[in-house]
């Protein structure tokens, strides 16, 4: 009964998830981005104190069903691991494993640390929403898009466009290969030995389990039915029944409820404290507490030497052209990003004109794979405020339409030796057209001809115009980015006396 | 099949034909005549009315559309959506218009009538908000993507100057027969958009044209053997300044007009006379117009031709 509700729930949100991930024709409403804002670390680094309080207070109450019916994959690796119980020949079994919370704690101390001292690449590399995120977006979309092509070619065959072909656009390279990394290591490991990444790397599985000790409900073992037969252990994903004692690790169960249909004399059950505690963990725990300490303050003494080295080091980007990244609009600065951004990579996906990409060395290490503005594939739409209205970190905060016609998140920069007009001597324009605030107008020139003219204040730094400027290798026109986003100039609409038009003029 | 290979063979020769005559004017070479005067009508030019009641007087006046789709044709209608603005800015040709027209070829008995544009903006965005999508669809047309580059397909310009070879839609090159639906418009780059510069919106490559003479290029691309059958240029609503897509509706004027002609280069210099009305417009700042007429596109000269001026 427990399981099958989480069975339907997780699933449900699995597949709202990875559908708004993939879903590039907006049959999804951006509503749904409300399943990103429910992650965990994503509410910390918003501080979203519905959500972390709503997470908290469940753990409270029924311990980590978080990890099995929201986080997306935890529920990714329970399919994993299903689908190698499916086609192993042998009878899966799991078995009990010893809790290591050293190598736990480790984690979310280097991942604390760490994301202190800027250093947000990490805490993003094994946030599991997050890691997720960035594996939809680089490895499955290609794969549905491609699907979506194929269709799209053999309907419009028939002469039926209710498909459209897309363009597949690897965004980087590097990217791609942390997806196939992280799609290798948590899919092995879910695939030989269950949980075993929320209950060693995972941060958020530490915390949780952490607070779910606590938990007024749990998987209790009655102690006079139980026989310990040991079938209850190897159903167990999370590898925490430990049969022969008869006891559960809390911080590591995740309350898949597995266990409660595998014993055959009902000795398991999900109910609130019974007359015996379990004292085991308790001593465990000060143990812990110690050595914990010990690895926190080394860490520190260890990360603080490179951190310092390493800090305020942008590399220029396009060929040095640009020596500013571009952060999207409403990410108030590089800075501001760097500590929210845990590169999900929802933005990404869901930018509908291919503008953001995944950085490499633009931001500084520390940045590796926060979205960055590129122009290559296109442009920012004047009108569109998707990536900012559904970041779940907080990282780019809600713009109106307004307020982005007026977020200059870069300022173009013009170089009249370079331009074709001025070194062909015949006219072209392309970036006016392109320019949505006439921060780029056409002035005469000679013979006829109109020359670019640049006001950066308008300028919103949209790329319009670096994009589509034809002079290669280096556009005659490009976009600097702002270290601070500013706000740009609005301009001033001439009012000319109107003559009514009454004749044909020819 | 046989059908369009037929009228490919009777497009050839009739384009040889006509070469020789008067400058390849144009390939199917109709002799389009006022039903009352019987006198041939090269333009027509109308003021004063809404998009669609000024397209009704002039095809009239044109002699009908059956004069230009035949039953059982593939029509497409190719207006300008290329950006993301709503009607009222006048980025995009008029939706009343282009459901007009639609509406037209269906009850010529089009066998299928396609509407698209490449855009530059998110065409997704761009085919929406231009309301042209909900209106071609509602008037019966298919809306087919331009966005990606498999839907074109190389052909050669052996008349162009600068432009030797371009990718062209499919549906421009598989149709029977295509009406090019502009509108009238300032243009930072080549200073008008009008019919010639809306042909930018049937090819893929749009950079080189930019890079290689622009002027030359929008002419060149006109001498593709696939010209439209008629060019309806939608002035109903003009850009006057920072176009082609303006910032607010402080660039647009309401001019009430529409023009409509076989032949793209008058068209074209009767609609940048409308223009210089509102904002001078030196026709030699429109180079491509000179240069389409060398090419033997059509004529600027439109005190010659035929013109028809009605005022509703």
């Amino acid at each position: 009964m427990l399981k099958s509700l989480r069975v339907i729930i997780s699933a449900l949100i699995l597949i709202l998830i990875t559908f708004y991930f993939l879903d590039f024709a907006g049959i999804l409403s951006h509503q749904f981005h409300v399943l990103a804002h429910i992650q965990f670390i994503p509410a910390l680094l918003f501080v979203n104190i519905v959500a972390i309080v709503c997470i908290i207070g469940i753990t409270l109450l029924f311990g980590r069903v978080y990890c099995s019916v929201v986080c997306p994959m935890g529920i990714f690796q329970d399919v994993v691991s299903k689908i190698s119980k499916l086609v192993s020949r042998k009878k899966k079994r799991y078995a009990y494993r010893k809790n290591n919370p050293v190598l736990r704690w480790s984690v979310v101390g280097v991942a604390i640390i760490t994301f202190c001292l800027g250093y947000t690449f990490i805490l993003g590399l094994i946030d599991p929403y997050s890691a997720y995120g960035r594996m939809l977006v680089h490895l499955f979309k290609p794969v549905y898009l491609l699907g979506n092509n194929l269709l799209a070619t053999v309907f419009n065959h028939f002469g039926n466009y209710t498909f459209y072909r897309i363009e597949i656009v690897m965004q980087s390279l590097y990217a791609f290969i942390i997806g196939i990394f992280t799609l290798g290591i948590v899919g092995f490991l879910a695939w030989k030995s269950g949980r075993l990444y929320c209950n060693t790397i995972c941060p958020v599985g530490t915390v949780l389990g952490y607070v779910g000790k606590f938990a007024l409900f749990k998987i209790r073992i009655k102690t006079d039915a139980c026989n310990h037969c040991g079938l209850c252990a190897k159903e167990c994903k999370a590898s925490c029944i430990d049969s022969k004692a008869g006891t559960v690790d809390y911080s590591r169960c995740v309350n898949c409820f597995n266990c409660i249909d595998s014993c055959n004399r009902e000795g398991l059950s999900f109910t609130v404290a019974g007359k015996k505690m379990n004292r085991k963990n308790e001593k465990q725990k000060s143990i812990n507490e110690q050595k914990r300490q010990f690895l926190l303050s080394g860490l520190a003494t260890a990360i603080a030497i490179p951190a310092t080295w390493a800090q305020g080091k942008a590399k220029t980007v396009n060929g040095g052209r640009r020596t500013v990244p571009i952060s999207p609009p409403g990410a108030v600065g590089a800075e501001h990003l760097l500590h929210h951004c845990t590169s999900c990579h929802l933005c990404i996906a869901k930018c509908p004109s291919n503008v953001l990409k995944p950085a490499w060395m633009e931001y500084g290490f520390g940045g590796i794979m926060q979205p960055v503005m590129s122009f290559e594939k296109g442009f920012c739409n004047f009108d569109c405020t998707v990536c900012s209205n559904i970041c779940p970190n907080g990282a780019l905060k809600p713009l109106s339409v307004e307020e982005k016609h007026l977020t200059q998140v870069g300022r173009v920069v013009f170089d009249e030796t370079m331009c074709v007009v001025h070194r062909e001597g015949t006219n072209c324009g392309a970036c006016s057209e392109h320019c949505p605030t006439q921060a780029v107008k056409m002035v005469p020139y000679k013979d006829g001809l109109t020359i670019p003219f640049v006001d950066p204040d308008m300028c919103v730094g949209c790329g319009g115009c670096e994009f589509i400027c034809p002079t290669r290798p280096y556009r005659a026109i490009h976009v600097e980015g702002n270290k601070i986003q500013q706000q740009a100039k609005a301009f001033t609409v001439e009012q000319t006396d109107e003559k009514e038009i009454t004749d044909f003029g020819f | 099949m046989d059908r369009r290979d037929f009228l490919k063979a009777l497009a050839l020769s009739g384009a040889a034909f006509t070469l020789k005559l008067n400058g390849g004017m144009d390939i199917f070479a109709q002799s389009v005549q006022n039903t009352q005067t019987g006198k041939a009508v090269d333009l027509v030019a109308v003021m004063g009315g809404e998009p669609d009641a000024m397209f009704k007087k002039a095809i009239a006046e044109m002699g009908g559309i059956n004069k230009f789709i035949k039953s059982g044709y593939k029509v497409v209608v190719k207006p300008n959506i290329g950006w993301d603005k709503t009607p009222a800015l006048a980025g995009n040709t008029n939706p009343k218009l282009v459901t007009e027209i639609v509406r037209q070829c269906v009850s010529a008995g089009a066998k299928e009538v396609v509407v698209f544009d490449h855009t530059c903006d998110d065409w997704v965005k761009c085919y929406k908000n231009s309301g042209i999508e909900a209106a071609a669809k509602a008037a019966g047309a298919k809306v087919l993507p331009a966005n990606e580059e498999s839907y074109y397909q190389t052909v050669s310009l052996p008349q162009g100057k600068k432009l030797k070879t371009t990718k062209v839609h499919k549906a421009i090159l598989e149709c029977d027969a295509w009406i090019n639906v502009p509108i009238l418009k300032h243009h930072g780059g080549a200073n008008m958009s009008i019919s010639m510069k809306n042909l930018m919106g049937i090819i893929w490559d749009r950079r080189i044209f930019h890079s290689t003479n622009l002027q030359q290029c929008i002419a060149d691309v006109c001498t593709l053997d696939k010209k439209p059958v008629l060019n309806v240029v939608d002035a109903y609503r003009l850009m006057k300044s920072n176009g082609p897509q303006g910032r607010s509706e402080a660039d647009v004027v309401l001019t009430k007009g529409l023009f409509l002609s076989q032949d793209m280069v008058a068209v074209d210099t009767a609609a940048t006379k409308f223009f210089s009305q509102v904002r001078d417009m030196p026709l030699d700042h429109v180079k491509y117009l000179e240069n389409g007429q060398t090419l033997g596109i059509g004529t600027m000269d439109i005190d010659k031709l035929n013109v028809k001026r009605i005022k509703m």
